[in-house]
């Protein structure tokens, strides 16, 4: 299977299932797209017809093209058949090994966004703050259930975080200590909304913290518009300070300024270049997750407009590398040669089996999304996993597993997508999220067009 | 007429090479709401 599309003056195609990349121009894609068949004369004749004017097009000219082309197929870069439909692609080979866990160190939180999927930091359930001897409880159940992967992450999570400071702080001490003792590596990611972070938080996450996410929707109005403290009152005057002098004194770790775009920002591209106008330089922006009857809701209707925004969000970030101004887009993070091996992309996200979410009073789940719903319990941090059979699903829950992905050429960059997406818009974890993948697929497009234009 | 393969991981020789498990699970990094796996830098010794 080969993609071939055009955008910002580059014209690709991408090999499937080799994962190669090929950048060509208008007539070289019209060649790999017509000579799929292998047909020479047929392709031939069709280039000519399709080309009518142009001078290069000789019969020489053709021959030459699709001798290159036939010595890529040969290579395994070009019309690469699936090699992988017969190998351990639909069963996770080890469904009980754990290596991430998302601490629900706080099911409470400062402020009361209308759009948060965690219904304002409870979800569903009673407000709740992680006791220590459950985080610490969740610490060695990760170790226990690691096997021999060495790199453990946890990721305090919430609600917010930071409401439970003392036990964060406490459990990234005890994980420390659990490193000596055991060899392992934990990498501890926080998220937060930043109300309550200050020097104290700055220096610590700063020193100990692998990976910080700081809630930040972009503008002010859009900000403002839905992340609101309990009384109302929007949150960006007071966060905005916050995070800049945090990622000021950052040094170099790993960070994002994650937003979440909605349909009362269709424009969010001005969103994120606001983000990176307060010297922010890396960036997320995600799209709600909430229900169709909501009025925040995307549709069908803004895909266009969407896409649009996407790709010009990419010619910005190539001005802006020119103007010494560059900043980095999450999901524009392609690195085409050092990325994920082929098990990574097959397995899926990993939820339900190597990740799993804990909440305040001990309680496993397949991961953050499906917290609070008793129906995907899986089991608590004193009995372990004891719904098998549900987390079966999860293991099973694999690339291949998705009847619709067949297709598609986006496969090996999500990897299925993500279970708790699928399973609220078809009911089914291994079901497909349309709207989700159309946004995915253009993001790709757009990621590895920005690979391409770097190593030109 | 141009055609310029960009240096790729190939997917295929990474069937055998590759399964390690080390690299980051996807939702750990900035997302939190949706997936995608092509973005996490591969950590296997063996490939860097």
């Amino acid at each position: 299977m080969v993609h071939t599309y055009s955008l910002n003056g580059f014209d690709i195609a991408l090999d499937v299932y080799s994962g190669a990349v090929h950048l060509c121009d208008p007539v070289s894609l019209a060649a790999i797209q017509l000579y799929e068949n292998g047909n020479r004369e047929q392709t031939a004749r069709q280039l000519m017809a399709e080309f009518p004017d142009n001078p290069e097009m000789t019969v020489e000219a053709i021959s030459e093209l699709l001798d290159i082309l036939d010595g890529l197929k040969a290579q395994g870069k070009l019309y690469t058949d699936d090699p992988y439909s017969h190998s351990r692609a639909f069963l996770r080979q080890d469904p009980g090994l754990v290596k991430a866990l998302c601490l629900h160190v706080a099911h409470a939180c400062n402020l009361a966004c209308s759009y948060c999927f965690a219904g304002q930091g409870h979800y569903r359930g009673e407000a709740a703050l992680m006791p220590f001897e459950v985080g610490e409880k969740a610490l060695e159940f990760l170790v226990e259930h690691s096997g021999n992967r060495r790199n453990l992450e946890v990721d305090f999570f919430g609600g917010e975080p930071l409401l439970n400071w003392e036990v964060v702080k406490a459990l990234v001490a005890y994980g420390r200590e659990l490193e000596r003792k055991t060899g392992k590596v934990f990498r501890f990611t926080l998220t937060t909304n930043g109300m309550l972070l200050d020097d104290e938080v700055t220096d610590f996450c700063n020193r100990e913290i692998y990976n910080v996410v700081l809630s930040l929707d972009g503008r002010p109005h859009v900000h403002d518009h839905y992340r609101k403290d309990r009384k109302g009152r929007g949150s960006y005057e007071t966060v905005v300070p916050k995070f800049q002098r945090f990622v000021q004194r950052r040094g170099g770790k790993e960070y994002y300024i994650r937003g979440t775009y909605t349909r009362k920002n269709l424009d969010f591209l001005k969103d994120i270049l606001h983000m990176a106008d307060l010297g922010f330089d890396r960036l997320s922006m995600e799209p709600v997750v909430t229900g169709p009857d909501s009025p925040d809701a995307l549709s069908k209707e803004d895909l266009p407009g969407l896409f649009s925004q996407y790709e010009e969000l990419a010619r910005e970030m190539l001005a802006r590398d020119k103007q010494g101004k560059g900043f980095k887009f999450y999901h524009y993070m392609l690195d085409l040669e050092h990325g994920p091996c082929i098990h990574k992309r097959l397995a899926g996200c990993g939820s339900g089996t190597e990740y799993l979410a804990v909440t305040p009073s001990g309680d496993l789940y397949p991961c953050h999304q499906f917290v609070g719903d008793k129906d995907f319990r899986l089991g608590n941090l004193d009995q372990g996993v004891t719904r098998n059979s549900l987390q079966a699903d999860f293991a099973c829950n694999t690339l291949y597993a998705h009847p619709a992905c067949d297709g598609c050429w986006a496969k090996f960059y999500c990897a299925g997508g993500c279970a708790a997406n699928a399973y609220h818009a078809t009911g089914a974890i291994n079901g497909t999220y349309n709207f989700g993948c159309e946004l995915f697929k253009k993001r790709m497009e757009c990621a590895i067009m920005l690979a391409a234009a770097r190593e030109e | 007429m141009k055609i310029k393969t960009l240096n790729t991981r190939d997917l295929k020789a990474s069937l055998k090479e590759g399964g390690c498990g080390e690299c980051q699970t996807s939702c750990q990094s900035a997302c939190k709401t949706s997936c995608g796996v092509a973005n996490q830098p591969c950590e296997s010794k063996a490939q860097n």
